[in-house]
């Protein structure tokens, strides 16, 4: 039967062009940039400095406390610069910048492709990997994969949920992954389950994607404790919290973590990512790139280094079609637009859209007409209408109270609006400062 | 008919007056015991209610002057050195003097000095677009143009110039209440020292990047040069991270340093024409 979540939500069109287009490794680009700060939490610390030769798989920023990962360089080359480079909002970001020669790699990464089932490490040496090799979130949120893996005292988990949902329109890089490295994903989940401690994970996939449930349905035969969940297409179903609703059917309280109903969520391209560098000893600098859009003359899925400036890949797409009103790091509905195609792939890039100038435009803002549609399609339950008022007049205090911080920013009321407000940049803004608020509260 | 009228009326004066009565005595027991000063302070004070001196409106100025034993703290910006003199007099104390000072957006990145690379189309504040985009041009200190500054401006003393892409500050109309310099994400509003005139000699500026990259987002950038330094004799310049600030207490308007600036990112405002070069001058007094 197909689960879906209660609470709100939508159906944009789905608009899954690259679906049927295999992953192909992009040529290693001439130069990269490797921002520092990739991921939720602390910026890496740099060990590397201007000169240093690097090969591929080296370190080059060191986790700086716990919330904070790893990062290795994805090319062999020289580092040109340690410097700041404008990252997708404009804004300067440290990172480095390193001229590729070669392909060399450190020692002891396997590179074949060989499937390696068995592991005999147990749960704490596979986090200590995890770790190690920088692996964050790689649905968009890159919230660093080993803190989640460890629960917060007095909790425990009791299910892994493996998130295959890309519940997105446009992207496919997750739907091409199950579908070529199905076997590679099993593994990767029981290892993250041996790491959690659990015997149970369940992998949730929409049912716009028949051939992967299919594929993924007949090899859980071989794997224990692993099941897959068909889901109702809607979106945001690929939202952690309404993920856990729809397979588990329970509620992440308000302000809780999922651990809080015993359910730890992990992306099917972290569990890949936990594949490799458990089995093969790779640290996370590939990732799987959808670049898309409905003037793209080769929509693609690419295998491509961190780091690789966008052109690139938009290049290897077929090149910027003409009437491109902006490009889009991400989804159409959570994605953000870059200001430049010099914009480095880094952990969280699941895809580059290219949407023309009609798609890109937004509707004249006009008054609210008290329809209560966002507050319909809200998925959290809040009243996006009243968040965007109160974070306007600045009254964070309401903010607050009407639980802002709650909001997942999945754009459905937006998107919903048929007065075309900019609801979510509103309470994005409101989400800022009140988390900020918060924060120094607490200090 | 008659009787019903007086009967009403006899009614409603017995119930008024045990009423009044009532109230009377109410207001005996609960009176407030208030300084007749907070009154007479603030009718001294200029009603604008902006907020400019920390405090909530007029009438919590005045309650905070009457409770404070010096007026060292407490200042009006829109009232100036006058009213504080009328309130200290009420008061009975010293009151200390201030310069008057005015606000000024340290930005000149018209659309003519500084190329949009860019456009934004999300809610149209500044506040929303400094959180999560560094603006329209390759500048990412520049003013952004959606006039929160505007919004917050009591006094209407903010000309918008939606068609430049950055508001001008009408120096007559502005009482530096600071409501613009709280309100602008790129912290770009000074209030600086109000001399004779309104005349103004002031770096134009905030981009703290280096100087080819300045220069190129905005062709009146300050590229931390250090020319205008070297040109000053009262020490009122400083640099710092690539980016020249003129202390407007030091500076005494010699107008050395607006001629050496190769970026013309110093402005001189307000000044009359110079004698020697004649074809720029117009080009300031329109600036």
């Amino acid at each position: 039967m197909l689960k879906t979540f209660k609470l709100g939500g939508v159906h944009p069109p789905d608009n899954k062009i690259s679906a049927g287009n295999a992953i192909e490794a992009l040529p290693i680009p001439k130069s990269v940039f490797v921002p520092v700060a990739q991921h939720i939490g602390a910026p890496a610390t740099p060990v590397v400095n201007r000169g240093d030769e690097v090969k591929a798989g080296q370190l080059l920023a060191k986790s700086s406390s716990f919330v904070s990962t790893n990062i290795h360089s994805p090319v062999s080359g020289k580092v040109k610069k340690v410097d700041f480079s404008a990252d997708s909002s404009g804004y300067p970001r440290q990172g480095f910048l390193i001229e590729v020669d070669g392909d060399e790699w450190i020692e002891g990464i396997d590179r074949s492709e060989d499937l390696v089932k068995e592991f005999t490490l147990d749960g704490k040496e596979i986090i200590d990997k995890i770790q190690e090799a920088g692996i964050v979130g790689l649905g968009g949120a890159t919230f660093p994969t080993h803190v989640k893996l460890v629960p917060p005292k007095g909790m425990k988990a009791e299910v892994l949920l493996i998130n295959g949902v890309e519940c997105e329109p446009y992207l496919t890089s997750d739907h091409r992954l199950m579908l070529e490295k199905a076997d590679e994903i099993m593994v990767g989940t029981q290892i993250l389950m041996k790491a959690l401690g659990v015997e149970k994970a369940v992998v949730g996939i929409e049912n716009n994607k028949p051939d992967v449930i299919q594929l993924l349905t007949d090899k859980t035969k071989n794997y224990k404790g692993i099941s897959v969940q068909a889901l109702k297409v809607k979106y945001p179903q690929g939202g952690e919290k309404q993920l856990i609703k729809a397979v588990t059917g329970k509620e992440v309280p308000s302000g809780g973590l999922p651990i809080a109903v015993g359910a730890v969520v992990s992306n099917v391209g972290t569990a890949f990512a936990v594949y490799e560098a458990v089995q093969k000893n790779k640290p996370l600098i590939e990732r799987v790139v959808t670049v898309t859009g409905k003037g793209v003359k080769k929509p693609s899925n690419f295998k491509v280094r961190i780091g690789t400036p966008t052109q690139d890949l938009i290049e290897a797409a077929g090149g910027l079609p003409e009437d491109t009103g902006k490009i889009i790091s991400g989804g159409p509905m959570m994605g953000r637009a870059v200001q430049s195609t010099d914009v480095p792939v880094t952990k969280g890039t699941s895809g580059i859209l290219l949407v023309n100038n009609e798609e890109a435009k937004r509707g004249e803002p006009i008054t609210c007409i008290r329809c209560s549609r966002c507050v319909s399609v809200c998925p959290m339950g809040l009243e996006p209408y009243l968040l965007k008022k109160l974070s306007e007049k600045q009254l964070f205090e309401r903010t607050e109270e009407e639980n802002v911080m709650d909001c997942i920013e999945c754009g459905s009321c937006s998107y919903t609006c048929p007065s075309y407000l900019p609801l979510l940049d509103y309470i994005r803004f409101g989400k800022n400062k009140t988390g900020q608020i918060i924060r120094s509260r607490k200090k | 008919m008659s009787m019903t009228l007086i009967y009403t009326i006899a009614t409603l004066s017995v119930i008024g007056t045990a009423a009044a009565v009532i109230l009377y005595f109410v207001a005996q027991k609960f009176k407030v015991q208030e300084d007749p000063r907070i009154d007479a302070v603030e009718e001294a004070l200029p009603a604008a209610n902006c907020g400019g001196c920390g405090f909530a409106g007029c009438r919590a100025f005045a309650e905070a002057t009457v409770r404070s034993d010096n007026l060292a703290e407490l200042y009006c910006p829109v009232g100036g050195n006058e009213t504080m003199a009328g309130v200290a007099e009420i008061l009975g104390l010293e009151a200390v003097k201030q310069d008057p000072r005015v606000a000024f957006i340290r930005c000149n990145g018209t659309c003519d000095h500084r190329p949009k690379t860019s456009n934004f189309d999300g809610a149209s504040t500044c506040a929303i677009e400094s959180s999560v985009y560094s603006g329209e041009s390759d500048c990412q200190y520049g003013c952004l143009g959606h006039g929160d500054c505007y919004d917050s401006c009591d006094f209407d003393a903010i000309d918008l110039r939606a068609n430049l892409g950055v508001p001008l500050i009408i120096d007559d109309k502005c009482v530096a209440c600071g409501a613009c310099v709280e309100a602008c994400p790129k912290d770009l509003i000074e209030l600086r020292k109000k001399f004779p005139k309104y005349r103004k000699v002031v770096v134009a500026c905030r981009n703290e990047d280096k100087g080819g990259v300045a220069r190129k987002a905005c062709s009146v950038a300050c590229i931390g040069c250090g020319k205008c330094q070297k040109e000053c004799k009262f020490d009122a310049i400083t640099i710092e991270n690539n980016l020249a600030f003129i202390d407007s207490d030091k500076c005494k308007l010699c107008r050395k340093c607006p001629p050496v600036c190769p970026t013309n990112s110093i402005q001189e405002l307000n000044f009359p024409p110079r004698r020697v070069k004649k074809e720029e001058k117009e080009e300031c007094s329109t600036a």
